[in-house]
């Protein structure tokens, strides 16, 4: 038989790492074919490798190949294995090949390389550990094995896509690699090129289908319950039973909050937001929202915990805008620290303390930390040479000058950082510099400024991330960013700045210079906890018994997980250092980026005037959070995710639970007897609950969200299957089996109120006001499922939690974030957009007029309830308005769409 | 069609009695089977030779290695090519291809019929009985 090859054809690996297994059992010639030939007579497109049998027979599938060689060897086939190769071909290869392409033909790197993937590796790594077998098909290497580590060998033999947290996967990676028809397979194929041998290859492919989306994705996945065995039902059960009991006493409050020993106290922090800009949604998700929900979840699970955050105030950007509006650079950071601290009131964070940088505090830390690194040599002066505007008679800060990228050649490099290739850059390294202000050229001077020595501090910081990165929640972009600043090595960096608005710095001959954010701003948490309390050493010089998580953005990463750290390393003084550092990728609006000066994509004080809740925010922004990987804002997607997972999904459950408890047992909660399927619901439930927690004590918060809606539709599918509301109406038996599964129902939606808090903090209040849930029950989270409403417990008024976004609603939204016009007058949202309707909406409008026309003859016709009747009414008589404001025609109240 | 309904028509041609209840699980609606001992099972083609094998009617999975890996091959190709990506140009360069192969065959691994037509031929249901055009396709 002959093999077909082709110089950087990836399958060439897995095949010839099979050949090597199967050599002796037949003759095996191998021909190279360039990439575009067709090998194989019947198919239209070239496909390499391909295996011609002595029958004249073609395999041209490189699992095909590796099996035959497998199956000539006496193996036999068997389902594990057939699930694996299945696997490979639907989910990892197309996954794989764009992760492969970004990196070899596109140059790409890092999570742009590596999102593609994350799922598929994660996916293999949980197999290998839950079965925990060294092989995927069991105790010895088999064709599964081969296969798909010959997939995989391209790309995760350069460690940097080896994520570390992924043990299994690490081992049984390495096992592979260093036995011998593997090794030789991959010397043949990459020549010891690397990855890059593939190029002469994947450069003639097709680039493969879009990748994004599906992996961004957080549709319910695995629907399928999981097997139970009886004990874990039992336990389960047992746990049930005991109710509120089990449940511990509620921690007092402190204040001010101060760690505790022997207790777990966690501290948090979000990205000190930049004041003088209005934050976005991608903001608002990156750091305070995501903090926010790791916040709660904690105080949830009774650990002591402190989450502060507030405004970054110093720097030229401050100086500039306070020009502008003729202010001072004092007032200006007043005006606006409050208009923060409103959009985020408004989104119901639950700041401990919502500080500002601009303190003696500030003053005082940054000044006492910079002479502990100067003492101790860690600080070197050099002149620097520095662009100056002549126009505007200053010293131009990094964020003053746009040029072109010495590195990638990108047109709209910043002074500080190329946005493009995220190269760091020194601003007089740009090419054609301008100044952002004025447009003209800058001129280079020269000026004396400080160092922080980052390389005499290098092996500290090494030596500190080896005992914390191990075992620890760093997400892995954050991962990726410092190990790839650490393998380009340290250099020293610039910490100080021509400037007036800044912390002064101490030292003769520097008295008109400040310190630079780089060094400055992350010393803000210390300086904002010491405006809180006089003993706030005690929660930042404390690593034993305080533990950070510090959350922000990827471009922060840096900043946090190396500036900070090697400056507090050097300042010997035992500072408290990030010990879960959780960055987001970026959200995008709809197609594009979010863009303030072109008037693009939502703002914090903007959602405000939507008319939509905060909590429905919260929910979308947590749904589609950039956790992996960049993610995209889209309104039609909002309107389907509440329409579809909170209205028809959670509200719709959680109501009927409420409801049938008023409606058939006059608002108590009726007495319940299990069978064996409601114990199974109870384990199932716990089950559930406990991936929850597994998934936010990693900070995974999109994805803990998906446990919450998932428990939702196994409630709805117990109430479906067992139909309490015609039970009712049955025999003595009936109406206690309706009993149970209401009562059932009920203790699950307390439960869903109590996950839901960290998310929709409002919601959950809401929920737990109707059912009257025990107050200890409201503010504590087990790990186990509890009948938190025994028999007898009697609720409150039940009624519905959300409202149906509608299209014409979100579209005209659409209209009024999605760009062109930068100014928009306020309020009244709806009637402002529909006011200026295009044709084409009103059509839309009339459609719905005509169908919602429709409804209410129907329902009319059939005699149905009243109030249901005077609901499509309702809904009637708010489309015909909105259809005579899209007309254009007069109206007596124009009012728009309430929501609650 | 989907695949559990797929699934559950290919137990009764196969002469299962008992008849399997199937999940799905994801975007794409891949069929999860729960079975008695031991894990679940995912997968169209994978769950597919499960229940050949139950039946036991291994034969439909092919004889010889070479058969057997023609058989697994052509599984492959219905659930990455045939429900991959249905655009039209991708299906006719799909049919054209099939109808090359079959040129000098009865079945896909030459006279015997095995799971693959039968899986293929579900796959390509939709698709065939508008394209006069692929004869031996047709005939197959």
């Amino acid at each position: 038989m002959r093999l077909f090859v082709s110089e950087g054809a990836p399958g060439s690996l897995p095949v010839l790492a099979a050949a090597g297994r199967a050599q002796g059992r037949a003759e095996l010639l191998i021909s190279t074919v360039g990439p575009e030939e067709c090998v194989v007579p019947f198919l239209t497109r070239p496909k390499v490798p391909v295996l011609q049998l002595d029958s004249g027979n073609y395999l041209f599938s490189t699992s095909a190949i590796c099996r035959y060689f497998f199956l000539l060897s006496g193996w036999e086939q068997d389902d594990l294995t057939n699930q694996w190769l299945e696997w490979e071909a639907t989910e990892l290869q197309p996954a794989l090949s764009a992760a492969l392409y970004y990196l070899v033909v596109q140059g790409k790197k890092g999570e742009d390389v590596l999102g593609p993937v994350r799922r598929a590796l994660t996916h293999i790594d949980q197999s290998l550990s839950r079965r925990s077998c060294p092989f995927l098909a069991g105790e010895t290497e088999s064709l599964a094995d081969v296969v798909l580590w010959g997939a995989l060998y391209p790309l995760l033999q350069d460690p940097a896509y080896l994520p570390e947290e992924l043990g299994a996967l690490h081992s049984w990676f390495q096992t592979l690699s260093s036995q011998e028809p593997c090794q030789r397979a991959a010397e043949t194929v990459l020549k010891q090129q690397g990855v890059l041998a593939l190029r002469p290859y994947l450069q003639k492919q097709p680039q493969p289908g879009s990748f994004e989306g599906r992996a961004v994705s957080n549709e319910p996945e695995e629907e399928e319950l999981a097997t139970l065995s009886e004990e874990e039902i039992t336990m389960a059960v047992t746990a049930w039973e005991k109710g509120l009991e089990s449940l511990p006493p509620l921690r007092p409050q402190q204040n001010p909050v101060l760690p505790v020993p022997g207790e777990r106290n966690v501290l948090i922090t979000s990205a000190l937001p930049y004041v003088n800009n209005v934050p976005h949604l991608g903001n608002i998700i990156g750091c305070v929202l995501s903090a926010d929900v790791f916040a709660r979840y904690s105080r949830l699970r009774q650990w002591n915990t402190l989450y502060l955050c507030g405004t970054d105030e110093y720097g030229t950007a401050t100086e500039t805008k306070a020009m502008e509006e003729g202010l001072t650079p004092q007032e200006i950071c007043d005006k606006y620290h409050a208009i923060h601290a409103n959009i985020y009131r408004w989104f119901n964070i639950s700041f401990d303390i919502f500080g500002r940088t601009t303190t003696p505090q500030q003053t005082k830390i940054t000044q006492d930390i910079f002479q502990r690194l100067l003492t101790r040599g860690f600080v070197l002066e050099d002149t620097v040479e520095q662009l100056r505007c002549e126009r505007c008679a200053r010293f131009l800060a990094d964020r003053f000058v746009e040029g072109v990228c010495p590195f990638c050649g990108y047109e709209e490099a910043r002074g500080d950082q190329c946005d493009k290739c995220g190269k760091l850059i020194n601003a007089i390294e740009l090419k054609k510099p301008q100044c952002k202000v004025c447009r003209s050229c800058p001129v280079v001077k020269s000026s004396r400024h400080l160092f922080l020595d980052l390389p005499k501090l290098e092996k500290r910081l090494e030596e500190w991330l080896g005992k914390t990165l191990p075992g620890s929640d760093w997400t892995p972009n954050a991962r990726f960013i410092i190990r790839s600043w650490l393998r380009d090595g340290l250099k020293p960096r610039c910490i100080t700045r021509d400037l007036k608005w800044g912390t002064p710095v101490p030292l003769e001959g520097f008295e008109d210079k400040v310190f630079y954010v780089w060094f400055d701003a992350t010393i803000g948490y210390l300086s904002i906890t010491a405006n809180y309390t006089d003993q706030w050493e005690r929660w930042w010089k404390n690593p034993e018994q305080v533990n950070l998580y510090q959350f922000m953005a990827k471009d922060n990463v840096p900043f946090h997980g190396l500036v900070f750290p090697c400056s507090a390393l050097g300042a010997e003084d035992n500072y408290t250092l990030v010990s879960h550092l959780i960055a987001t990728e970026y959200l995008n609006y709809e197609d594009g980026k979010f863009s303030k000066s072109r008037g693009v994509g939502v703002f914090g004080d903007m959602a405000q005037d939507t008319g939509i809740p905060a909590d429905i925010w919260r929910f979308y922004l947590l749904y589609i959070r950039p956790e992996g990987q960049d993610s995209a804002f889209s309104w039609t997607d909002m309107l389907l995710k509440n329409n579809s997972e909170l209205l028809n999904n959670l509200g719709n459950f959680i109501n009927r639970a409420g409801m049938f408890v008023s409606k058939f047992f006059g608002g108590y909660v009726p007495e319940m007897v299990l069978t064996s399927d409601d114990r199974r619901l109870v384990a199932h439930v716990t089950l559930e609950l406990q991936h929850y927690h597994q998934l936010l004590e990693k900070v995974r918060i999109r994805e803990a969200l998906r446990s919450i809606l998932t428990i939702s539709r196994h409630g709805n599918q117990y109430i479906q299957v067992n139909e309490p509301w015609k039970r009712i109406k049955g025999s003595e038996a009936d109406r206690q089996r309706a009993g149970t599964v209401t009562g059932l129902a009920v203790n699950i939606a307390a439960l869903l109120s109590v996950m839901l808090q960290p998310y929709m903090p409002t919601v959950s209040a809401t929920i737990q006001a109707q059912l009257q849930l025990p107050l200890p029950a409201c503010s504590i989270l087990l790990t186990n499922f509890l009948c938190t409403l025994p028999a007898g417990h009697q609720i409150g008024t039940v009624s519905p939690l959300f409202q149906k976004l509608e299209n014409d609603q979100i579209e005209s939204l659409r209209q009024r974030f999605g760009g062109g016009q930068a100014q928009v007058p306020p309020m009244p949202a709806v009637v402002e957009a529909a006011a200026t309707a295009a044709p084409r909406q009103v059509q839309v409008l009339m459609d719905e007029v005509a169908r919602q026309g429709n409804i209410v003859r129907e329902l009319k016709a059939q005699k149905a309830d009243k109030n249901q009747v005077a609901a499509e009414v309702a809904k009637l008589l708010d489309l015909k308005k909105q259809l005579a404001l899209a007309e254009g025609k007069p109206l007596e109240t124009p009012k728009g769409k309430k929501k609650k | 069609m989907a695949a559990a309904a797929e699934l559950t028509l290919l137990e009764k041609s196969l002469g299962l009695s008992k008849g399997n209840k199937y999940s799905a699980q994801g975007e794409r609606q891949i069929p999860v089977l729960q079975t008695n001992n031991g894990p679940s099972l995912t997968g169209l083609t994978t769950i597919a030779a499960h229940l050949v094998k139950q039946a036991n009617k291994e034969y439909l999975l092919g004889s010889t290695a070479e058969e057997k890996a023609i058989v697994q091959q052509w599984l492959e190709y219905r659930v990455t090519r045939v429900d991959g990506h249905s655009n039209k140009e991708d299906i006719r360069t799909l049919l054209k291809d099939l109808n090359s192969y079959l040129e000098d065959k009865v079945y896909l691994t030459g006279y015997n019929f095995t799971l693959a037509d039968i899986l293929l031929y579900y796959g390509l249901h939709r698709f065939i009985l508008m394209k006069p055009r692929h004869r031996l396709v047709r005939n197959w």
